[in-house]
């Protein structure tokens, strides 16, 4: 028993582990294919929409400054040295500009080849200022034109410079203009996506040109080393791995000038860097992204989808151990009721195979049973008429012969049970009235109940159903119960109740006698066929085993309860016809 | 008056047909006893000889036989001798053939092993009827 619900738990495991390996397999093989092509096609597109992005704002950044540039250059071909020197023109121009450029422009000024602004229109009082020492005078004095890094100035203020510088007369001076931060600021600052998204301008020193919206990660060295090592790689190899101060970087892509690099903050944050020179390469403008920020779809997508496979997973687990519980119980009801069956048909082939050994020794011994009675009967015959007449042992002679002719009737009797129990039953089924056939059995065994001192007490319930039953075959099954209970109270008599009666959809006839009773020790082998405990020459033994095959064979059952000196009780069940069958026949 | 002669006052001829011989040779003399001339027949086919040869005023036959089937014989004697008596000798637990034989004709049957003086009782009755 133990082996086999051993048995039983390692089915139940093997079946759930090839249940969730058929299912698990796939999922886990197509989510992973399909994952990583979506993850490597998805992280492509956001590079490349990030790279055009910082190209499009290195084009808008280009285009503004050259724009500035180019306005300075046009005032300072277009008008003298004389007419720029004049104040109101200057005021009159930088209206104009600011008109048509919006506030971009915040001041005009022509400086002299000494750092003299020698006039100057704009919100500040700058005329005569002195830049002969400013870094941008320098570099402007040495280029026709220039645009100058973002500083702090005489006013204090960042802002940066536009000039051009020309001759007259053998003298050089220079047209500057300062452009308006903020509104540099906010054009630079114009990108940003997701949360995290920042556009800056750094030089190649690593300072900020611009004042991100938030706080910058990165300090001036690592913009510095940014500029000056990772992109020069990028931009000669097309692809590097940097370790610079701690930060290691990779490049995704360096596709023309945009670079785009991936490297961790001191908090160990990834963050994306897309960066591309400006002003030749003395800016560079700098986007950058968290990571998980710039791949949020990417990361929620594989969020959702981690999810769906954890929970389908657990389903798969879940089904898995369900099912396979499930079938191995009906395996082992059906394995149970295979064994049952079995016994049932072994039981049933010993009886078949009982009867028929019976049958074949029956007819067998029938005829040397009849010889051996006929020659019986001729030694009687010679008997009578010859001259042993006067032996003195004829008696003995007669009582012998008598003797043989007994048992041989005694043979034939049980050679006929024998018959009965193996013969094939007439099995033509009549609807028959209980109550009536229980009424004809009485009064054929009330001859042999009265002589036996019995007395017989029926209680028939009148309105039991009529049952589908071969009479021949249930009459049998009466004779044989009554006999044996009459059996039973032998000598001393007693009291044999019939009763007929319903239980639920059970037509019930109890046969209970007074008798001796039936040991415990014998009850279960009373249906066993030669079992008998009468004395022998009394019984077969084949009775009760031929009431038993017939009630089976009607689909009832037959049991018995008995209880030592008190009496033995029969119960015979059988099925009624449901009620809907009569109702059609009814009909 | 002989002691057969209890039993039947004139001789009577009887065909007595079964496979046992031991049986029939028993039988034979018992009834030889009782005023009865027996012609034993252990098979269907000895016993359409016998019929051939003469008459009889019984038979007593026995359904099963090795060689025939006693009603195929008692078809065979019926139309041989419509007027003879068959009793028929069956085993028990097969008395639908008996009845079977009933039907193409047969006089009685009983089950065997039959009584001897039952079966000289249904031929007493065979022959008078016959009479």
């Amino acid at each position: 028993m133990d082996s086999q619900t051993d048995f039983y738990k390692s089915l139940t495991r093997n079946m759930m582990l090839l249940i969730a390996l058929v299912s698990f397999t796939p999922l886990v093989l197509v989510s992973g294919i399909l994952g990583y092509e979506f993850h490597t096609s998805y992280q492509e597109k956001v590079i490349a929409h990030l790279q055009e992005l910082v190209q499009k704002q290195r084009q808008n950044i280009d285009v503004f400054l050259t724009e500035k540039l180019a306005n300075i250059r046009v005032l300072a071909e277009t008008f003298s040295y004389q007419q720029l020197q004049d104040e109101l023109f200057l005021k009159r121009k930088l209206a104009l500009f600011q008109e048509n450029y919006g506030g971009a422009f915040v001041d005009l000024g022509l400086v002299d080849q000494n750092g003299i602004q020698m006039s100057y229109a704009g919100p500040f009082q700058l005329m005569k200022a002195n830049y002969s020492q400013a870094q941008w005078f320098k570099e402007a004095m040495e280029n026709p034109y220039f645009i100058s890094d973002v500083f702090l100035g005489l006013r204090g203020l960042p802002h940066f410079i536009v000039a051009v510088q020309k001759e007259s007369h053998g003298m050089k001076y220079i047209l500057r203009s300062t452009i308006d931060f903020v509104a540099f600021n906010d054009l630079v600052e114009n990108i940003h996506i997701g949360k995290t998204g920042l556009a800056f301008i750094v030089n190649q020193k690593g300072e900020f040109q611009t004042k991100p919206r938030l706080e910058a990660p990165m300090n001036k060295e690592f913009f510095q080393s940014l500029m000056t090592n990772v992109h020069k790689q990028f931009l000669a190899v097309g692809e590097a791995i940097v370790e610079v101060s701690d930060h290691q970087w990779r490049s995704y892509q360096s596709e023309g000038e945009v670079t785009i690099v991936r490297a961790l903050d001191n908090a160990g944050v990834p963050f994306l860097y897309v960066m591309t020179p400006l002003k030749n390469g003395d800016w560079f403008l700098v986007y950058q992204q968290e990571e998980r920020d710039a791949f949020a779809d990417l990361y929620r997508a594989r969020k959702i989808a981690l999810t769906i496979i954890l929970l389908g997973g657990l389903a798969i687990i879940f089904t898995s151990y369900v099912l396979s519980r499930r079938m191995v119980r009906h395996f082992a009801q059906a394995e149970r009721e295979k064994e049952m069956m079995n016994e049932q048909v072994i039981e049933a082939g010993k009886l078949a195979s009982v009867g028929e050994l019976a049958a074949g020794i029956a007819h067998e011994i029938n005829n040397p049973v009849a010889i051996m009675v006929e020659e019986a009967g001729w030694i009687e015959d010679l008997l009578d008429e010859e001259d042993l007449r006067e032996s003195e042992n004829l008696q003995e002679f007669q009582r012998a012969l008598k003797q043989i002719k007994t048992q041989g009737v005694r043979c034939k009797e049980i050679t006929h049970k024998l018959l009965s129990f193996a013969r094939k039953t007439d099995p033509k089924l009549k609807m028959v009235s209980l109550n009536d056939l229980i009424n004809e059995v009485v009064g054929l065994s009330e001859q042999s109940a009265k002589y036996s001192n019995v007395k017989i007490v029926k209680h028939l319930t009148p309105d039991i159903p009529v049952i589908s039953v071969s009479p021949s075959e249930m009459q049998q099954v009466l004779l044989n119960l009554i006999n044996n209970a009459i059996d039973a109270m032998d000598s001393k008599g007693g009291t044999l109740e019939i009763t007929t009666r319903m239980e639920q959809d059970m037509v019930v006839i109890d046969v209970a006698d007074t008798g001796q009773g039936i040991p415990k020790a014998n009850l279960q082998k009373i249906f066993d066929p030669f079992y008998t405990t009468k004395p022998v020459g009394k019984g077969t033994g084949l009775g009760l085993s031929i009431c038993y095959g017939i009630i089976k064979k009607m689909g009832g059952e037959i049991t018995v309860n008995s209880a030592v000196g008190i009496g033995t009780t029969f119960h015979v069940m059988l099925p009624a016809p449901e009620e809907e069958t009569v109702g059609e026949e009814d009909l | 008056m002989t002691v057969g002669e209890k039993f039947f006052k004139e001789p009577k001829r009887l065909l007595l047909v079964d496979d046992e011989k031991g049986y029939v040779a028993v039988l034979a003399k018992r009834m030889a006893k009782r005023n009865i001339q027996v012609t034993p027949a252990y098979s269907g086919s000895q016993a359409i000889q016998a019929l051939r040869k003469q008459d009889f005023d019984a038979a007593v036959l026995d359904l099963k036989m090795e060689d025939m089937d006693g009603i195929e014989v008692l078809k065979i004697f019926q139309k041989m001798v419509p007027s003879m008596p068959v009793i028929m000798l069956t085993g028990h637990g097969s008395e639908k053939a008996a009845r079977e034989g009933m039907e193409f004709g047969a006089f009685d049957y009983l089950t065997k092993p039959c009584d001897l003086e039952e079966l000289i009782e249904k031929i007493r009755q065979a022959c008078e009827v016959r009479r």
